[in-house]
Order: structure tokens, then C-alpha cells, then sequence
């Protein structure tokens, strides 16, 4: 501060050379100088050229009451302009903005959750899927199989009935041919016989030809 | 001024009536206060006037004056302090555009009036001691009671701890008074050699020193204008938060 009031001084003391100004002559100086006794030394040699006064203006207390006035009431609308409305507005649009974004976050989260919980699911779902898959192919697999199984011996049984159905018919056929040959011997025998001896009888044919079939 | 190269550094800060009222006129300072109190009114209003969730950059200054003044208040004065948060943010809104509109060739700047600084200082301690004394009675007192001082030395302390509290209006007006002052008394005087040696023959070949100097020096005064701003925000707050918390 000391180096710049000295600057003022030299500054202003150029100033009043060049003009050739005496300044204290000035009737207004003059007056300054009663009144700004603690006010700075430099202004004097100015001399007062506003209404208000020669007293540098900083430190001119003709010009406080106006200054206080003013500043109350500009400072105190810029106050009541901040407090009730710019700041409210603004605040309200910040809060806004973080609430919105933590919804978005907690959204996203609650999503993200949701998708495990699907995909787990889906996993689950997929291993029952594999293991039903199995049980009902393995099922399936043991019912062919009984059911093969079942025709096979139906169709077995019915095959042995029936083979030996035709291993009777076929014995008693035989039998019933045999019997038939023993027949047509004793009838050939008797006829063979009696050509050759004259007679014999049917029962004697057939006694010989029954030991003949014994023998 | 009648002589356009007569250098007069003192001649910005005189107060011309606009209005004349006697006593109370409407002077340039209080076009300027007024048009300070305008300009910060209507930006902020204006520029966060649609509430945008994505915010264009108007809005995002008027945002970031905000959150920047709330992180101010609520780190030296706590939840507690954000009840003055309206309080600092005029304050340093006031202080910061009165100051940059002092920046702007011949305007008036208003906070090169000591009465003007002053004024907010007190306001500022007459808020402090207000509050400290409504919130917590005479414990407010303990301010001047730093604890785990020895109990001999203590009378001294608490004596120096009120000297300091009570010179808290006058370093406060005074700091910022004094800054705006001297930079724009500085500015001017380099200014004025420019001319001034323009005019002396072979010295006019050394006037870009002086204008490479005003340049600089007028950068700096940017950066006083906003830093004095800060500066008082910032021991407001820290005085309110004395308020809040008095103990040490």
C-alpha cells in the first residue's frame, strides 16, 4: 500500500504541474480539508472537481449514507431474489437430476438381479429338462423292450401249441396209417394164402401178420 | 475530466449523482449495485428457467456457482451451516460481480468503496455474534476459550482470541477494499504512462513496458476480483461455522 500511495502522490503532484493548478487556492479543497481530516493526504492536492466532494472518494463520508441505503437495498433484494427463488430453482434441479440418477442405478440394479435370477432359472430348468429327457427315453427304452418281449413269447407259446397240435395230428396219423397197413397185410396175406392153400380165414391172416409185425 | 491525456487514477472511484435525493442520491454506485443485484438475478433465474435434466451451459454455470458455494459452506460449517447457504452465496455472487464489473472500462466498481466492504463485514458479524449467542447462549463465549491452553497463560489467549474476533470486520472489509483499490489505482497509473510518455520524444519509444505491463496487471486483476470473492465466501463461512461451534 505505502508504494502505491506514493505513486498516487507523484501521479497526482505531475497532474497538478502540468495544469499549474495551486490547488489549497481552491475554495473546495479548502473545505475538504476541514471536513476529511482523517481521510489520505494525496487528495488534497487534487482539488475537487465533483459535487460531492474533494476528499478522495473512498474514504468521503458525505457518501456513505447513500452508499449504506443503496447496498441494503440491493443486497437485500439479491438475498430475497437468491433465497426464494434462483437457489430453490436450482437446488430443486440438482436434486432432481441425483435422484433421478440413483433411481436409474437402483433400476438397473434391480434388473441386472432379475437377469441372474432368470438365468439361473433357465439353467434349472434346462438340467430338469436333461434329466426328464433321460428318465422318459430310459422308460421308453425298458417298455419297447417288455413289450418285444411279451409278443415274443406270445408268438413262442402260440408256435409250440401249435407244433405240437401238428406232432399229435401228425402221430395220429401215422398211427392211424400203420393200422391201416397192418390191414391191407392181413387182407394180403389171407388172399395170398388162400390162393396158395385154399383157405384161411381172415383172423388167422391177422394173427400172423401181428406176429410178423412182432417179430 | 476536461483533458482526455491528464491521468487521474483517483477519478474512477468519485460518485456522480444520477438521481440527486440529497443524502441518500442514486449515484453510480448505486446504478451499479443495482445492476449487480440485476445481472445475478436474471442470469440464474434465466439460465436454469427450463430445468433441464441434461443441462445446456448457462445452466451448467449457473449449477456449478451453486454446488461450488454448498461445498464451500457445508465443508467449514457442516449440515448445520447450510441454513446460511443463501447468505454466503449472495454474498460471494454480490462481491464476485460487483468486483468484474469493476473490470470493464468505465464502469463503477462498487467494492472499492470501503463503506460498501465494511457494510458486508459487519452484516457478516453482526449474523455471527447473533446467531452464536441465539444458539448457544453464553457458550458462545468459549470461542475465546481455546481448550488445552495451560491455565496461567489463558487470560492472555482469551484476551488476544477477542481483539482477533473483533478486528474480524475490519480485516475482512479491509482486505477486500483494499485489493480492489490498489489494483485499480495500479491499472490506471500504467495505463497513464503509456500516454504520459507518448509524449515525452525519445521516451515514447518505451511505451510498450507500460502497456505490456498494464496487460499483465490487468490479468491479475481478473484473478484478485474472483480471488477476493473467494476469499470472503470462504471466512464467512468459516466465521458462521465459529457461530455453529464455538468450542475449539
Amino acid at each position: 500500500m505505502a508504494g502505491l500511495t506514493q505513486d498516487i502522490i507523484i501521479v497526482a503532484q505531475a497532474d497538478s504541474l502540468q495544469e499549474g493548478v495551486v490547488a489549497p487556492a481552491n475554495e473546495q479543497a479548502a473545505e475538504a480539508g476541514e471536513h476529511a481530516t482523517d481521510t489520505h493526504a494525496t487528495t488534497e492536492a487534487h482539488g475537487g472537481e465533483e459535487a460531492h466532494s474533494a476528499a478522495f472518494p473512498p474514504f468521503d463520508p458525505s457518501g456513505f449514507a447513500g452508499q449504506l441505503l443503496w447496498l441494503a437495498i440491493t443486497f437485500g433484494a439479491l438475498y430475497l431474489l437468491m433465497s426464494r427463488v434462483a437457489l430453490p430453482q436450482i437446488g430443486s434441479i440438482i436434486d432432481t437430476r441425483r435422484a433421478r440418477i440413483e433411481g436409474d442405478l437402483a433400476e438397473a440394479e434391480r434388473l441386472r438381479k432379475e437377469t441372474e435370477k432368470a438365468a439361473a432359472a433357465y439353467e434349472a430348468a434346462l438340467a430338469e429338462a436333461r434329466k426328464n429327457a433321460q428318465a422318459i427315453a430310459e422308460e421308453t427304452r425298458v417298455s419297447i423292450k417288455a413289450d418285444i418281449d411279451n409278443r415274443r413269447a406270445d408268438v413262442e407259446a402260440g408256435l409250440t401249441t401249435r407244433i405240437s397240435e401238428a406232432e399229435a395230428r401228425i402221430a395220429a396219423t401215422k398211427t392211424a396209417a400203420l393200422a391201416n397197413v397192418d390191414e391191407i397185410a392181413a387182407d394180403t396175406a389171407q388172399a395170398v394164402v388162400a390162393r396158395v392153400t385154399g383157405d384161411a380165414t381172415l383172423e388167422e391172416a391177422r394173427d400172423a401178420v401181428a406176429i410178423v409185425n412182432r417179430g | 475530466m476536461a483533458d482526455p491525456t491528464k491521468v487521474d487514477p483517483i477519478h474512477q472511484f468519485a460518485l456522480t449523482d444520477i438521481v440527486p435525493l440529497g443524502e441518500f442520491s442514486f449515484t453510480n454506485s448505486s446504478l451499479f449495485m443495482v445492476l449487480t443485484t440485476g445481472l445475478i438475478g436474471a442470469y440464474l433465474i434465466m439460465s436454469t428457467q427450463k430445468r433441464a435434466m441434461v443441462p445446456n451451459r448457462l445452466q451448467l454455470v449457473s449449477e456449478m456457482l451453486y454446488e461450488f458455494v454448498a461445498n464451500m459452506v457445508s465443508d467449514s460449517a457442516g449440515k448445520a451451516g447450510m441454513k446460511f447457504f443463501p447468505f454466503v452465496f449472495s454474498l460471494f455472487m454480490f462481491v464476485l460481480v460487483a468486483n468484474l464489473f469493476g473490470m470493464i472500462p468505465f464502469f463503477f466498481t462498487v467494492t472499492s468503496h470501503i463503506i460498501v466492504t465494511f457494510a458486508l463485514a459487519m452484516l457478516v458479524f453482526i449474523v455471527v455474534v447473533v446467531y452464536g449467542f441465539w444458539k448457544n447462549g453464553f457458550g458462545f463465549l468459549r470461542l475465546f476459550v481455546p481448550s488445552g491452553v495451560p491455565i496461567y497463560i489463558l487470560p492472555l489467549v482469551a484476551v488476544i482470541e477477542v481483539i482477533s474476533f473483533l478486528s474480524r470486520p475490519i480485516s475482512l472489509s479491509v482486505r477486500l477494499f483494499a485489493n480492489i483499490l490498489a489494483g485499480h489505482i495500479t491499472l490506471k497509473v500504467f495505463a497513464g504512462f503509456i500516454v504520459s510518455m507518448g509524449g515525452l520524444g525519445w521516451f515514447a519509444l518505451l511505451t510498450p513496458l507500460p502497456l505490456i505491463l498494464t496487460i499483465g496487471i490487468t490479468a491479475l486483476e481478473f484473478l484478485v476480483a474472483v480471488l477476493q470473492a473467494y476469499v470472503f465466501a470462504l471466512l464467512t463461512s468459516m466465521y458462521i461455522n465459529d457461530a455453529i461451534h464455538p468450542g475449539h
